[in-house]
């Protein structure tokens, strides 16, 4: 077996297109769930709009891809404004049956025959990323993910700098609370979370600071389109979690932590509790339709069955797997579920390839389909075992009135 | 990527997914059952299936096959139609036009993924798919696979029957699939009601019930009849255990709701594949009552439905008031609904929460068998029958008012008998859409259901 | 404590010294003007009120059997629930059909039975949440801090004075879910403060506090009304209702059916009817139901009740 070919190959994902993908779905799925507590299971939705919405502009309308990108995030909203108004007044479980009907509903129009001279049915879209790949700033060529860029940095440096600048700030201001500028002393730290040992909390942290960090010395390549994408791609996640940060820091976001932990109280302190949720499913499904617009922008082809239920469930095993209500939960979430798909997967092909697993246990399109079946059972032995996923604290949780 | 989450027809038109046996996949085939990672021990019946690995020829891989359209029991050959492929990124392959013989080849470039789409519009006057929903068919290719295609034509309908006869066809359709929707949504509102879980799972329920009883009535030629009680007794015992040995367990923990729910998508996902992996991505038959002749209903010449319909819809009628009559009249039944009204004056009153609990996971998952084999009866067995229910199921009880047995039966039912007169005005391929927004709608004007009440703050 | 301590308590008692005892009695200077509001579940009447007026700075007790629709008629009037009919004014501005939230911006600030601590905020974020008014709290404002931290540090300011009056100073960056179940009625108590309200209602203040905690809080509720504020509170326990209340309203079946000073309600013979009524149809044993007796009004209605069954 070629270990090396997978953990290369784990790494690639663990940067790659689907990774920025489904960190942008999760950073949405976190605002509506892990921040202001509302059941979306419809990001898919959200996802296929932001697709759906830049692919039908350019390649119907015939309107630059730029105008497309404005037409999907404005069509995101007004998704939200439709879902929100029957279901936000609404207990919890409506909004989750109603938003996973919702997306189904999305793709199923996207993909109908009846619409296809619009939305290219089943088939769906392509030839609109022109515009975007004219402008890359990366001569053609395999890039490492050190990327010398006019023999500087390249962006996708500053990007990943920055990711891992993040990661080692969280865990220094894990191990001394209350020390770094800026850091507060969080109800983490009264609960004497702070720690004078390194625990293995921030030994994942760390570990996958430095991989981000060396990812460069690493064999693994991108082409120079790719690359682009990605650096765009990351880039976004980056901004949008920068976003989350200030706004869950700030009374904006204390108000949505407070509908979360009951909207009863909210309500009857004075805050017009539809509204931020409403504010909440907008912001988040924005997020999300930046990410459905990075993902085809990425493949530069629209599949209207790339959106089904599935996507938005594993988005949420990468938000639960990385943490709720945590500002890196989403981002590494994603990061460690693709590379973990991508090892189990190569992992699984490789021992096929050398003859530990006969191929009358496990054929080629078999691996496929074991590899859901991992996702569903590690879904439910996260949320059983470790609900905190690596990120959140378990006392945390434990104290949720509705858990 | 990732495989879609299909919400395709339920509707009333057996089509083989993928025809012929030349293309079997190699998916059942001799294994123990130590190498099944999970759970359930009724897996175990697929087990030990025979399956028949055929060699493949060496050669370059494509597809063939003959579009004919069968008139009074003639095949008659469909020219000039064209077919366009697409791979899996949509990016168009390639085109072919049928022949004088009806039929067409076409090489592909390699294995892999690709969409073979019929272009409607160059069927010749009169001819219509017999299930539009199925001009796009989505295939895969293992190296050197030569695969047959097969389109299923018939008399362009739409344009020939009546309206009333029209309505009446679809009624009788939409009581079909309304009966099927309430009868296995009963289990679902009921766990939801005793327990306030919104189970994600329980699509797989109805697909394991109905891939039980394909499995003993197929492969191991039990009869029919016989096979659906076996596999409705599997069924509910199977909803028992995973009670008994996961939900009991989390509830006895204090795990969340949402949690819970949670747990439970990730349950549905890996029972989802475990069935692909078992069972391969076909939809298969039952053994008997294949094709049956629509007899003309009452003699009046207007309404056609075979005799097998009849059969399942007199059954699930059948079933259903008995399962009301369970319900409203047995001390179980009361029981249940003290659970579900209210769980701690129930258990103050003397009611052993969770045997009424578990007696509620064995009938739920006892009728979503029942509600399976009714699904495969209609049209064939597949490994994502269930959840594609699951969906109708929950827009059947939240219309009816989540938690409540009756709100599950005339919502499911409303659902059902919805969405296929609904096709008077929409594409058949859009008809779960109208009643998906029939939900929200509903939500909007009576958010408790039509039967459910509200509920007091504070 | 004297009354001269307490000006406000005077002053509220001898407003109300010369009312007649009569259900929907009219006060000298209401804050709280309740006209005909009805709330039907199903077939089953919740609330229905006639008339009720609540006077300004007092602390008023709603009373009742269970069931008798004194959380209903909370929800009535704070906007957590829709009468089928009816209307009232709060501080003379009509309110009825006004969203629960803008009752709450207007002064109006409610409890409830169960405590709704906001288990994973901080006992500060808790109290941070109450102020009304944040600039912080829209959307586009929150992503600019200069914008709201003025702002946020003076109401942080408000938040830890209250929190040191409430004896949870020391907790201030705990989760409120860590709390005692007293603690937590504490914080309730002092978040809802923090939005300024005119008029407090309190759902069972004291339900699930241990006796250690009870004086304090109701030395708390005692504050309110010396700081201004009007104060109505739901309680089962008739020892803190005569302690702390300036008058008393009887619910019974979703009708007002006596008002008066708390010494006069206790010999109020529809209020003891009413309370016996309630448990008629409800399976309470006989000692249970001469515990109950006992608890609400003293040994002497429980005896005379049994002497009225013997006979």
């Amino acid at each position: 077996m070629d270990w090396g070919a997978i953990i290369e190959n784990g790494l690639r994902a663990a940067f790659g297109l689907e990774a920025a993908y489904f960190a942008l779905a999760a950073i949405g799925l976190n605002v509506h769930f892990g921040y202001t507590g509302l059941l979306n299971f419809g990001q898919a939705g959200f996802l296929a709009i932001g697709a759906y919405g830049m692919g039908i502009s350019v390649t119907h309308f015939g309107t630059s891809l730029w105008v497309g990108i404005l037409v999907s995030i404005l069509a995101a909203v007004v998704f939200a404004l439709l879902l929100g108004l029957p279901t936000l007044r609404l207990r919890a479980d409506y909004l989750a049956i109603v938003t996973i009907a919702s997306a189904e509903i999305v793709r199923l129009v996207f993909r109908s025959a009846r619409f296809q001279p619009v939305t290219g049915g089943s088939a769906g879209l392509q030839n609109f990323a022109g515009e975007f790949y004219r402008i890359n700033p990366y001569s053609p060529g395999r890039y490492r993910l050190e990327a010398i860029y006019n023999g500087a940095l390249g962006p996708f440096d500053v990007v990943r700098g920055l990711l891992a600048l993040a990661l080692l700030w969280i865990v220094v201001d894990r191990l001394a609370p209350g020390r770094l500028p800026g850091s507060r002393r969080s109800p983490q730290a009264a609960a004497g979370e702070g720690r004078e040992v390194i625990g293995v909390r921030e030994m994942v942290l760390l570990v996958i600071a430095a991989l981000i960090l060396v990812a460069g010395l690493t064999p693994v390549s991108f082409t120079q389109n790719r690359m682009w994408i990605l650096t765009v791609g990351w880039g976004l996640v980056v901004i949008t979690s920068l976003l989350v940060f200030l706004l869950m820091r700030s009374p904006w976001g204390r108000v949505l932590k407070s509908i979360r932990e009951d909207e009863d109280a909210a309500r009857s302190l004075g805050k017009n509790v539809v509204s931020y949720k409403m504010q909440s499913l907008i912001f988040g499904g924005v997020i999300g339709s930046l990410g459905g617009l990075v993902f085809v922008i990425g493949n530069q082809s629209i599949q209207p069955d790339n959106f089904g239920t599935p996507i938005t469930f594993f988005a949420y095993a990468a938000l639960i797997l990385g943490g709720t209500a945590r500002v890196f939960g989403p981002i590494v979430g994603s990061m460690i579920f693709w590379a973990l798909l991508s090892v189990a997967e190569n992992g699984l092909q490789q021992a096929r390839g050398a003859g530990y697993i006969s191929n009358d246990l496990l054929t080629a399109t078999q691996v496929g389909q074991l590899r859901f079946m991992l996702v569903g059972a590690g879904l439910m032995a996260l949320m059983i075992f470790r609900p905190q996923g690596i990120f959140g604290n378990r006392r945390e949780i434990d104290l949720s009135v509705r858990r | 990527m990732v495989a879609p989450g299909c919400l395709h027809s339920v509707g009333p038109h057996p089509v083989p997914t993928t025809p012929g046996p030349a293309t079997q996949e190699r998916t059942l085939r001799q294994r123990t059952a130590a190498h099944v990672i999970l759970l359930l021990l009724a897996t175990t019946f697929f087990a030990g299936t025979a399956g028949t690995a055929s060699a493949q020829e060496d050669r370059s891989e494509g597809i063939r096959g003959t579009l004919t359209n069968e008139v009074d029991d003639e095949d008659v050959p469909v020219a000039g139609v064209e077919i366009a492929v697409v791979d899996a990124d949509g990016a168009a392959i390639g085109d072919v036009t049928s022949g004088e013989d009806g039929s067409f080849s076409l090489d592909l470039p390699g294995p892999g993924e690709y969409t073979a789409t019929l272009d409607v519009e160059t069927l010749p006057e009169g001819i219509g798919l017999r299930d539009e929903d199925r001009a796009s068919l989505t295939f895969s290719l293992t190296p050197g696979q030569n695969r047959p295609l097969n389109f299923f034509f018939g008399e362009d309908t739409r344009q020939r029957a009546s309206t009333t006869d029209r309505v009446l066809q679809l009624t009788v359709e939409g009581i079909k699939l309304g009966l099927i929707i309430a009868i296995t949504s009963v289990g679902l509102s009921l766990i939801y009601g005793t327990t306030g879980l919104t189970n994600f799972a329980h699509g797989e329920l109805v697909t394991f019930g109905g891939l039980v009883a394909w499995y003993l009535n197929f492969q191991v030629g039990i009869p029919l009849v016989w096979a659906g009680l076996l596999a409705i007794a599997i069924g509910g015992g199977a909803s028992g255990l995973l009670d008994r040995g996961l939900w009991r367990p989390l509830r006895k923990r204090g795990t969340g709701l949402i949690a819970m729910l949670v747990v439970s998508i990730g349950l549905s996902l890996l029972l989802r594949y475990l069935f692909l992996y078992q069972f391969g991505g076909r939809t298969r038959p039952f053994a008997e009552f294949g094709r049956q002749r629509q007899v003309d209903f009452l003699g009046l010449g207007l309404v056609g439905i075979t005799p097998k319909d009849m059969v399942s819809i007199g059954l699930s009628v059948v079933v259903l008031v008995v399962v009301a009559l369970l319900v409203t009249r047995t001390r179980m039944g009361k029981a249940m609904r003290a659970v579900a009204d209210n769980p701690d004056l129930a258990a103050s009153s003397g009611i052993d929460v969770q045997r009424v609990i578990l007696l509620v996971w064995v009938v739920g998952g006892a009728l979503a068998a029942f509600g399976g084999i009714l699904v495969g009866l209609g049209e064939e067995v597949s490994w994502q029958m269930g959840f594609q229910l699951l969906l109708l199921m929950f827009a059947g009880i939240t219309l009816g008012g989540l938690g409540t047995a009756f709100g599950a039966l005339v919502g499911g039912f409303v659902i059902g008998l919805f969405i296929n007169l609904s096709t008077l005005v929409v594409p058949t391929e859009l008809k779960n859409v109208g009643a998906l927004l029939v939900l929200a709608v509903v939500l909007l004007v009576r958010p408790q259901g039509i039967l459910g009440r509200a509920e007091r703050v504070g | 404590m004297s009354v001269a301590d307490r000006p406000r308590h005077a002053s509220a008692v001898a407003a109300l010294a010369d009312i007649a005892r009569e259900p929907g009695v009219a006060k000298p200077d209401p804050i709280l003007v309740v006209d005909g509001v009805h709330r039907r579940f199903g077939g089953l009447t919740a609330v229905d009120v006639d008339h009720l007026e609540v006077q300004r700075g007092s602390i008023t007790a709603l009373i009742g059997p269970n069931g008798a629709g004194k959380t209903t008629f909370f929800n009535l009037l704070t906007g957590f629930d829709r009468p089928d009919s009816g209307s009232w004014t709060y501080n003379g501005e009509r309110m009825g059909g006004t969203a629960a939230h803008k009752v709450a911006r207007a002064g109006m600030v409610r409890t409830f039975q169960l405590t709704k601590s906001l288990a994973r905020l901080s006992v500060l974020e808790n109290m941070k949440l109450g102020a009304t008014g944040q600039r912080g709290e829209s959307f586009a404002r929150a992503l600019l801090p200069p914008l709201w931290r003025g702002q946020e540090r003076g109401i942080e300011a408000r938040a830890i004075e209250l929190l040191a009056r409430f004896k949870l100073d020391t907790k201030r960056d705990d989760f409120a879910g860590t709390l005692s179940g007293g603690q937590r009625k504490l914080l309730e108590m002092a978040r809802a403060l923090m939005v300024e309200p005119e008029l407090v209602m309190l759902d069972e203040p004291m339900a699930g506090v241990n006796p250690a905690l009870t004086q304090s809080l109701l030395g708390h509720v005692k504050g309110l009304r010396e700081e201004g504020m009007t104060v109505v509170f739901v309680e089962h326990d008739m020892d803190v209702v005569y302690d702390i209340s300036d008058w008393v309203v009887v619910m019974a079946e979703g009708r007002i059916i006596a008002e008066g000073p708390p010494a006069a309600i206790g010999a109020n013979q529809e209020v003891i009817d009413a309370y016996l009524g309630a448990h008629h149809d409800a399976p309470l044993t006989f000692e249970e139901e001469e515990a109950q007796l006992a608890d609400a009004f003293g040994a002497e209605a429980a005896d005379a009740d049994r002497e009225e069954r013997t006979t």
